[in-house]
C-alpha cells in the first residue's frame, strides 16, 4: 500500500521537476495551449518555433511543453510563460515570428513583449504594461474547480498530475474512509449531475451502492453531443488523470469493480490522452487488482461512440457499450438497480467526475461554499455566438447571466444588440434580454422555461431569427431521434414541418397552436430526456418572442431578415441609374419608374423570382 | 438519418480482409465489441459496404440483420466511401448562429455536389456535421483531421485549391 507519506514525497519531487527556478527544476517553463481549439489555430508552429529558437540560443535548461485548453478560444494560440520570481505571463494571438521575438527578448533577456500579452489584446493594459490574465475581465470572476488543472499540466505526464495533488484523494480514501464516508462527504458538499439533470451526485451513489450484486459498473458518459458545448472535451484533453481518479472513487463508494469511459469518436485527442491516463495509472498501480493492497480492485475501459445525440441518454449509452443500436430504455428499472449489462451502474458525466476529487480532498465545504441555495459549487459554460470572447468559463453556481456576456464574455461584438441566449442546447431554452439579470443555476434556469443543460451557452443578437433557431433546433432533434418511440419519432417531424410553414410564409394563427399542443403532447409521452426535451427551444422562443412568430406569420416578415422566403426585393433609390433593364426583366410587371429615375418594386406583385437583381449592373437591388 | 448506400463496385484487398480477420479474432469472445470491430472495419477499408459487413457478422457470430442496424444507426459509420478529402462543415449550433450554413452552401457549389456525396475524380466529398467541440473558431469545417475555423464563404475556394494543388 501506497501510504499517503509516499505519496506526498512523489508530489514534492515532482513538482520541484517543473517548478522554474527550483534546483530540480528548469529555469523558465514555458507552456503552449495544445488541446483542439490551439491546434487548430495554429499552435503546431508556435511550438515549432519555440523550440527551434531556445535550441538555436541553447537554452537547454527552458522547458516547453504541450498542455490543455487555457479557455480563451478566441485568443489562441497561446503560450504562458513560468519564471522565477516572476507572474505567469500570458501571450496570445501567438504566430512563429511573435514566438521567436519572445523567446529573444523575454527568455534570453528578461525583457516581456507587452503588446502581445493578454492585457494588450483585450484593450485592458495601459500602453507597455502587463496584466497578468488572472486579473482581465475574462478572468475575474471565475473559479476554477473542474477545469483546475487544464492547461496547467501536460495531460499526458501522470508525474504532473501528482505534482498538483493527484491520487491524493483516492489514497486518502482507500487508506482513512469507509464506502459510506465517500457518499456522506458527496452528499453534504451538494454536488449536483452536470450533465444536465443535475440529480444529486451524492445520492445516485448511494443507490448503486445499496444494491447487492455479484457485479456493479461505474460509467463515464463523455458522449458530449450537444452541440455548443466543449467542456468535457477540455477536461479529458486537459486533465484526465482527474476522471480516471474520480471514477475509481466511485467505484470504491458504490461497490464497482468496473468502469467505462464512452467517448465520442470525434475527440480524437480526448480519447489518446485518456487511454494513456489509463494505462500509466494502471502501470503505478492505481488502477487494477487489489489497488495498494487494499483489497479494492478497479479497472477501467474506454469505449468509442459513433456519433448518436440520443446515447448521451443514459440508458441509451449503456445500450451502447453493450453494442447494440443506442435506444434507450424505459425507467424503471433504473441504472442503479439494472443498468450495464444488466447489472447496478452509477453513471455521470466527465465535468461531474472532474469535480470529484477535490471534495474528498478538500472536503464538503470547500465546495459547498460557493454557488447558491441548492446550486451548490461551480458550472463550466462554453460560451459561444455572437459573443467577444468566446471560450472556457468556470464560475460559481448564482452568478448572472449580465455579467457572463457583458463582463466575462466581453458582451456583443460590433455593436449590436444582445437578443437571447441559449442554454442547454437542442434540450434548452433560450432567455431573453429583459431576464438576462437572472443568477444561473439549476432551478432558476428550468423556472424560466430553460435548463442547465451541460453547459452550452449560446449568445444571439438582433441578427438572428428566434423562429429560425428554434426550427434549427428542431432540425437536430428529427435527425437524432432513434426511432423508438412514436411521440417523438412522429411528432417532432410534424412540429418540424409547422415550423417550416411558418419560415415559408404559409403558415396560420392556427398552426401556433397545434404546435404548441403538439409540443406538450411530445413532453409527457416520449420515452426518454430526447423526446421529453425536444420541444423546448420551440417552446422557449414562442413564450419570449412570440411577436417574432406572429409576424412570420400574420405580416409574412422575418424581423430578422433571416428566413429567405419571407424576404423581399427592394431598390436602393441612390444607387439606381433608371436604366430600366429591371423594369423590361420583371415577368409580373412588379416594378415602376421612369428612364433616368429611381425605380421601385411593388411587393404586393413581386414573385420573388430574382431577374431583377440579376439584370441589375449597379447592385442597386438588394433583399431584406 | 436516411443513409445513401454505394452502388460501386467494393475492391477489398486480401491485406484488408486479413488486417479485419486479426481484428475479428481479438474481438470475437465479446458481442459488446461489435462496434469497436466495425470501427476500425472501417478505418482499414473506408467504409462499411455489405461485404465487409457480412465478414464482420459471420467472424462474430452476430446476425448480419443486427450488424446492419447498429451500422445505420450511428452517424459515423458511412455505407459509401468518402473522397480523398473529406470535407465535413459543422452545422452546430455556435456555427450556425455565425452563418455556417452559407459556408456549407458555398461548398457545394464549388464542388458540384450535396452532402453525402463524393465528386465523380474522388478527390473531395461533402458532410454536414454536429459539433466537433471547436466553438471558440466558428464556424469550422475539418478537411480529413485538419481544421480551419473562423470561415466565410470566401474563403472556401483557397482552402479547396490547397488540396487540389
Amino acid at each position: 500500500m501506497i501510504s499517503v507519506a509516499e505519496l506526498n514525497e512523489w508530489r514534492n519531487a515532482a513538482k520541484a521537476k517543473i517548478t522554474a527556478g527550483n534546483a530540480q527544476g528548469p529555469a523558465m517553463r514555458i507552456v503552449v495551449g495544445y488541446a483542439t481549439c490551439g491546434i487548430a489555430a495554429g499552435a503546431a508552429p508556435v511550438l515549432e518555433a519555440l523550440k527551434r529558437e531556445l535550441a538555436s540560443l541553447g537554452k537547454t535548461d527552458v522547458l516547453v511543453e504541450e498542455v490543455g485548453c487555457i479557455g480563451m478560444c478566441q485568443y489562441e494560440p497561446i503560450v504562458e510563460i513560468y519564471a522565477p520570481g516572476e507572474q505567469k505571463i500570458t501571450y496570445v494571438l501567438m504566430n512563429a515570428e511573435k514566438a521567436a521575438r519572445v523567446v529573444h527578448s523575454h527568455v534570453a533577456n528578461g525583457k516581456v513583449v507587452a503588446e502581445y500579452t493578454i492585457g494588450a489584446a483585450t484593450g485592458e493594459a495601459k500602453e507597455g504594461e502587463v496584466l497578468p490574465l488572472t486579473q482581465t475581465a475574462f478572468y475575474q470572476k471565475q473559479r476554477r474547480v473542474a477545469l483546475r488543472n487544464c492547461g496547467v499540466i501536460d495531460p499526458e505526464s501522470l508525474d504532473q498530475y501528482i505534482a498538483l495533488d493527484g491520487y491524493q484523494a483516492l489514497t486518502k480514501t482507500l487508506t482513512q474512509l469507509q464506502p459510506g464516508d465517500v457518499i456522506q462527504i458527496l452528499k453534504d458538499s451538494g454536488l449536483r449531475g452536470r450533465g444536465g439533470g443535475g440529480f444529486p451526485t451524492g445520492l445516485k451513489w448511494s443507490f448503486t451502492a445499496a444494491n447487492a450484486a455479484d457485479q456493479k459498473y461505474v460509467v463515464c458518459n463523455a458522449d458530449e453531443g450537444d452541440p455548443g458545448a466543449f467542456m468535457d472535451r477540455s477536461v479529458l484533453e486537459g486533465d484526465p488523470h482527474a476522471v480516471v481518479e474520480a471514477m475509481a472513487l466511485c467505484g470504491y463508494a458504490t461497490g464497482a469493480t468496473e468502469g467505462y469511459v464512452y467517448v465520442r469518436a470525434e475527440y480524437p485527442i480526448a480519447v489518446k490522452h485518456l487511454e494513456k491516463a489509463i494505462d500509466d495509472a494502471r502501470a503505478k498501480g492505481f488502477l487494477g487488482k487489489n489497488i495498494f493492497g487494499s483489497g479494492f480492485d478497479f479497472d477501467l475501459f474506454v469505449r468509442l461512440g459513433a456519433g448518436a445525440f440520443v446515447c448521451g441518454e443514459e440508458t441509451a449509452l449503456m445500450t451502447s457499450i453493450e453494442g447494440k443500436r443506442g435506444e434507450p430504455r424505459p425507467r424503471p428499472p433504473y441504472p442503479a438497480v439494472k443498468g450495464l449489462f444488466g447489472k447496478p451502474t452509477t453513471e455521470n458525466n466527465v465535468e461531474t467526475f472532474a469535480n470529484v476529487p477535490q471534495i474528498i480532498l478538500h472536503g464538503a465545504e470547500s465546495f459547498n461554499c460557493l454557488g447558491t441555495q441548492k446550486s451548490k459549487g461551480t458550472k463550466v459554460f462554453a460560451l459561444g455566438g455572437k459573443i467577444q470572447n468566446t471560450g472556457l468559463v468556470e464560475i460559481p453556481m448564482g452568478t448572472t447571466l449580465r455579467e457572463i456576456i457583458e463582463e466575462i464574455g466581453g458582451g456583443i461584438p460590433n455593436g449590436k444588440r444582445f437578443k437571447a441566449a441559449q442554454t442547454g442546447g437542442p434540450s434548452g431554452g433560450c432567455i431573453p434580454e429583459s431576464l438576462i439579470d437572472t443568477s444561473i443555476d439549476y432551478d432558476n434556469l428550468t423556472a424560466i422555461g430553460s435548463m442547465m443543460g451541460s453547459g452550452g451557452l449560446i449568445v444571439m443578437d438582433e441578427d438572428n431569427c428566434m423562429v429560425d433557431i428554434a426550427r434549427f433546433f428542431l432540425d437536430f432533434t428529427v435527425d437524432e431521434s432513434c426511432g423508438k418511440c412514436n411521440p417523438c419519432r412522429i411528432g417532432t417531424k410534424r412540429m418540424m414541418e409547422i415550423l417550416n410553414k411558418i419560415t415559408e410564409g404559409k403558415a396560420t394563427m392556427q398552426d401556433l397552436d397545434k404546435l404548441e399542443e403538439l409540443a406538450y403532447h411530445i413532453k409527457e409521452n416520449s420515452l426518454c430526456g430526447l423526446g421529453q426535451t425536444a420541444p423546448n427551444p420551440v417552446l422557449a422562443t414562442m413564450k419570449h418572442f412570440r411577436d417574432e412568430y406572429i409576424a412570420h406569420v400574420a405580416e409574412k416578415k422575418c424581423p430578422a431578415g433571416v428566413c429567405k422566403a419571407l424576404l423581399n426585393y427592394y431598390i436602393l433609390p441612390e444607387k439606381c441609374k433608371g436604366c430600366t433593364a429591371c423594369k423590361r426583366a420583371c415577368p409580373t410587371n412588379a416594378i415602376t419608374g421612369s428612364a433616368k429615375e429611381a425605380h421601385v418594386i411593388n411587393n404586393d406583385q413581386c414573385i420573388k423570382c430574382g431577374a431583377c437583381q440579376a439584370t441589375c449592373k449597379f447592385g442597386a437591388i438588394v433583399k431584406k | 438519418m436516411v443513409k445513401k448506400i454505394s452502388k460501386l463496385p467494393f475492391n477489398g484487398t486480401p491485406e484488408q480482409a486479413a488486417q479485419l480477420g486479426k481484428v475479428i479474432a481479438q474481438h470475437k469472445h465479446d458481442p459488446s465489441q461489435l462496434m469497436t470491430v466495425m470501427q476500425k472495419a472501417q478505418g482499414i477499408y473506408g467504409y462499411l459496404p455489405y461485404e465487409v459487413q457480412v465478414i464482420i457478422a459471420d467472424g462474430m457470430d452476430i446476425p448480419l440483420e443486427k450488424v446492419y442496424g447498429v451500422s445505420t444507426f450511428y452517424a459515423q459509420f458511412a455505407l459509401s466511401p468518402a473522397g480523398k478529402y473529406a470535407v465535413s462543415v459543422c452545422l452546430g449550433t455556435a456555427c450556425y448562429v455565425k452563418g455556417a450554413q452559407a459556408v456549407f452552401d458555398r461548398l457545394c457549389e464549388e464542388l458540384g455536389i450535396g452532402a453525402g456525396e463524393c465528386t465523380e475524380d474522388g478527390l473531395f466529398s461533402i458532410e454536414a456535421c454536429r459539433c466537433i467541440g471547436a466553438c471558440g473558431l466558428a464556424p469550422v469545417m475539418m478537411v480529413n483531421d485538419e481544421v480551419y475555423g473562423n470561415l466565410t464563404p470566401d474563403k472556401i475556394p483557397a482552402i479547396l485549391a490547397k488540396y487540389r494543388g
